[in-house]
């Protein structure tokens, strides 16, 4: 990869934790990836839906679009006036030991603009027996003009185990 | 019981903090953990409500001599 693209923070869990945030993130990159492999300790059988908010914010200015598949029925869906992102996490009925995979990409995160980003999801259970599985592509906007310094993930309820791992990348364009 | 934690990562100085939850952050967790369960009860219901009136429409068109292919052609 280009020298472009920069880790700019991480952390793997060694302990169980219901949140994690990246505060105080540098101005100095264009855009940002936040690219994430979680499993959440709920006995479901699937995804279980995480949220996503900046700059410590839960206030209702969040909205987006979904385009979801989850086993065989797909459907697209809109929030708006939300207090959060939804993501998807693995649940822990799934098979031991598999997890998630999200990007989520923040083009122009320092910029004096409302706030867009794009995700993918993947929950994916390896199971002969169960094809369970979810992929989910989304389209979200904070209407906030605020740069983005802080990025928090939390589980709604419950906790990312121990291997989910969490990264953040800088882009920049030169 | 074990205090669930919160990790802060400073992407500036790359000091990460674990702090416990504290007991509104809990709370907020507890009531969360408890409404995604309702969801997930209405969804599988609505699923199930679906699936029984897609089968039922199935097999009325399929009395009226549409084909398993024509009948499948129509969800597309």
């Amino acid at each position: 990869m280009a020298n472009t693209y920069n880790l700019i923070a991480s952390n793997v869990l060694t302990t169980a934790t219901a949140s994690v945030t990246f505060s105080s993130i540098p101005a100095t990159y264009t855009d940002l990836v936040l690219r994430i492999s979680t499993r959440v300790d709920r006995a479901i059988n699937g995804p279980h839906n995480c949220q996503l908010t900046v700059n410590g914010s839960a206030t209702s200015d969040y909205s987006q679009t979904n385009l979801a598949e989850f086993g065989v029925t797909i459907n697209s869906t809109r929030a708006s006036a939300a207090a959060f992102i939804t993501t998807a996490s693995t649940g822990n009925s799934t098979t031991a030991n598999t997890f998630s995979s999200n990007e989520f990409y923040f083009p122009n995160y320092a910029s004096a603009a409302n706030k867009t980003l794009s995700l993918v999801d993947v929950v994916e259970n390896n199971s002969a027996a169960d094809f369970e599985s979810a992929i989910a592509a989304r389209a979200g906007l904070r209407s906030n003009t605020a740069a983005i310094t802080s990025i928090t993930l939390n589980t709604n309820g419950y906790n990312y185990m121990v291997g989910s791992s969490f990264y953040l990348y800088g882009i920049k364009n030169s | 019981m074990t205090i669930p934690t919160a990790i802060e990562v400073n992407c500036t100085t790359g000091e990460v903090i674990e702090r416990p939850l504290t007991a509104d952050e809990i709370a907020a967790n507890e009531a969360a953990a408890v409404q995604a369960e309702a969801n997930r009860v209405v969804a599988e219901a609505e699923a199930v409500t679906k699936a029984e009136a897609k089968a039922s429409a199935e097999s009325k068109l399929a009395a009226l001599g549409l084909t398993a292919e024509e009948i499948a052609a129509l969800s597309k």
